[in-house]
């Protein structure tokens, strides 16, 4: 199975390192005719202006609306939550526009009040999952499809919605495999 | 429990600019203008280094109202630097929340034989470093991030190169060493033993890893991406150029696409001239900036 990330900005390289710990390869996606090769695809936390900017300039967006829409499962954490979002509350709209979500940018501040905190992710199991927020986005409201996975602080912070999975955590810098794994089953293996 | 300003928050930071480059700006309209090319983040600075080298005289930390204007008209990360062990200059930074401190040698030194000691503040910082020794010294005080020291404000990559082919072969020869060798080598390195022996492993630093001083162009960051950078700075290199927006949009891209020299030949078009440039061999030994840092 081919997990892509895609690599036009951020961090790449631990995303590929969990998906092979969960004994599927993955695939660092740099143009569009890439996506082809893929099962799903993983958009990694970075900046998401940068990788916004990016995609429109390498023809990304149309492919990978058209993708998803076909069944490619998409997952983003942080960055990518923000990329896959239909609005945005200020600043630049990204423009894949997926996922019935409306986002904060760096709602939980800046770097100074990025933290680490324990999570209850029930679908994950009764064991918490540690959570790393760096200058984090939460989700303001959700549409009617998609289903609030994970809240912190009264604020929702993991969510799903058809072939999409979103949260505004990183977990490939925990080294715990537990939500590639979940991606990998739920979205992948058994197509939701 | 929630923790703040922990060790992998600070590097989990460094990690998410991956890829990407770090754009100096002196002011918000700069600032903007660096966002909208595509910047992962800027330096907010009072003067970009090919002005500080030529104004002379004691270059500081910047007036907070910069910053903050900066800090105000983007979304992207907004780093300040400030002098080498100079650490109130530090602590007035995390108190206007900057995201990142660069404890630079582009400034004039405060302390000339201690670095701060950077495990005091919630917020992360980068040094600059010409060898692995150096490197290794400053993650030991707490450095979330390294980047290559090269020679700022001259537009001439190649002390950068020099620096970063230096780093990667320090610690390739470390991976290759027994484990009874690594001791001696942390000794010649000068460098914490724990470090060294994390290095030993995995053959790499064990924080990201960027490159700076002296990139001017799209193919001086593909140069530096493919000696093995995680991404670039660049100072002087985008508003000291003819057409910074241009300049700045194509680095970017250049950062990204640093292996495609289909891509490369297209964002060098029509980009304009670059920064005119230094030759390092008619700075005087004094005016180095590399050598500042301990």
């Amino acid at each position: 199975m081919n997990i892509g990330v895609l690599a036009l900005q951020g961090a790449v390289r631990e995303h590929i390192q969990m998906i092979e710990r969960c004994k599927a390869r993955g695939i660092s996606i740099k143009r569009p005719h890439e996506l082809s090769l893929i099962d799903a695809l993983i958009i990694p936390g970075g900046e998401s202006t940068t990788i916004d900017k990016l995609m429109e300039k390498y023809n990304f967006v149309e492919t990978i609306r058209k993708l998803n829409a076909d069944g490619l499962p998409v997952y983003g954490t942080c960055a990518g939550l923000i990329l896959l979002a239909k609005k945005i509350t200020e600043g630049t709209q990204p423009l894949l526009k997926l996922m019935d979500i409306e986002v904060k940018r760096n709602a939980f501040g800046r770097q100074r009040e990025s933290f680490e905190a324990d999570l209850d992710i029930s679908e994950l199991g009764s064991r918490s999952y540690k959570g790393v927020f760096i200058r984090a986005p939460w989700i303001e409201s959700v549409g009617q499809g998609v289903t609030v996975m994970a809240k912190f602080d009264g604020k929702i912070i993991m969510a799903r919605q058809d072939k999409l999975l979103v949260s505004a955590f990183h977990p490939e810098l925990t080294g715990d495999c537990r939500i590639h794994e979940y991606f990998i089953e739920r979205f992948v293996k058994q197509g939701c | 429990m929630v923790k703040q300003g922990t060790y992998r928050v600070k590097t989990g930071l460094a990690e998410m600019l991956k890829g990407g480059v770090i754009m100096d700006v002196t002011n918000a309209e700069q600032a903007k203008i660096a966002e909208d090319a595509g910047a992962v983040a800027v330096m907010a600075l009072e003067r970009v280094p090919a002005d500080i080298r030529a104004a002379g005289g004691v270059a500081r930390m910047a007036d907070p109202t910069i910053i903050e204007e900066i800090m105000n008209v983007v979304t992207i990360p907004v780093m300040a630097k400030v002098r080498i062990g100079h650490f109130v200059e530090a602590q007035i930074l995390e108190s206007l929340g900057v995201d990142f401190i660069d404890e630079s040698e582009v400034l004039t030194p405060a302390d000339e034989e201690h670095h701060i000691n950077k495990w005091d503040f919630k917020i992360p910082f980068v040094c600059g470093a010409r060898n692995l020794g150096e490197a290794l010294r400053r993650i030991g005080e707490g450095a979330a991030m390294i980047r290559t020291k090269g020679e700022a404000g001259t537009g001439n990559v190649v002390e950068a190169v020099r620096h970063m082919r230096l780093i990667m072969n320090e610690a390739r020869r470390l991976k290759n060493l027994r484990e009874d060798e690594l001791m001696t080598a942390a000794k010649e390195l000068q460098a914490p033993y724990e470090l060294v022996c994390q290095v030993a492993k995995s053959g790499k630093l064990t924080v990201v890893n960027f490159a700076a001083g002296g990139i001017a162009t799209p193919a001086d960051a593909a140069l530096m991406m493919q000696l093995g950078a995680d991404g670039v700075f660049v100072g002087s290199g985008i508003f000291k150029s003819e057409n910074p927006a241009v300049m700045a949009r194509a680095i970017v891209e250049a950062t990204t696409h640093y292996n495609d020299p289909e891509v490369l030949a297209n964002v060098s078009r029509k980009l304009g001239k670059a920064m005119a440039g230094l030759e390092i061999s008619q700075i005087g030994e004094e005016d180095l900036l590399q050598f500042r840092g301990w």
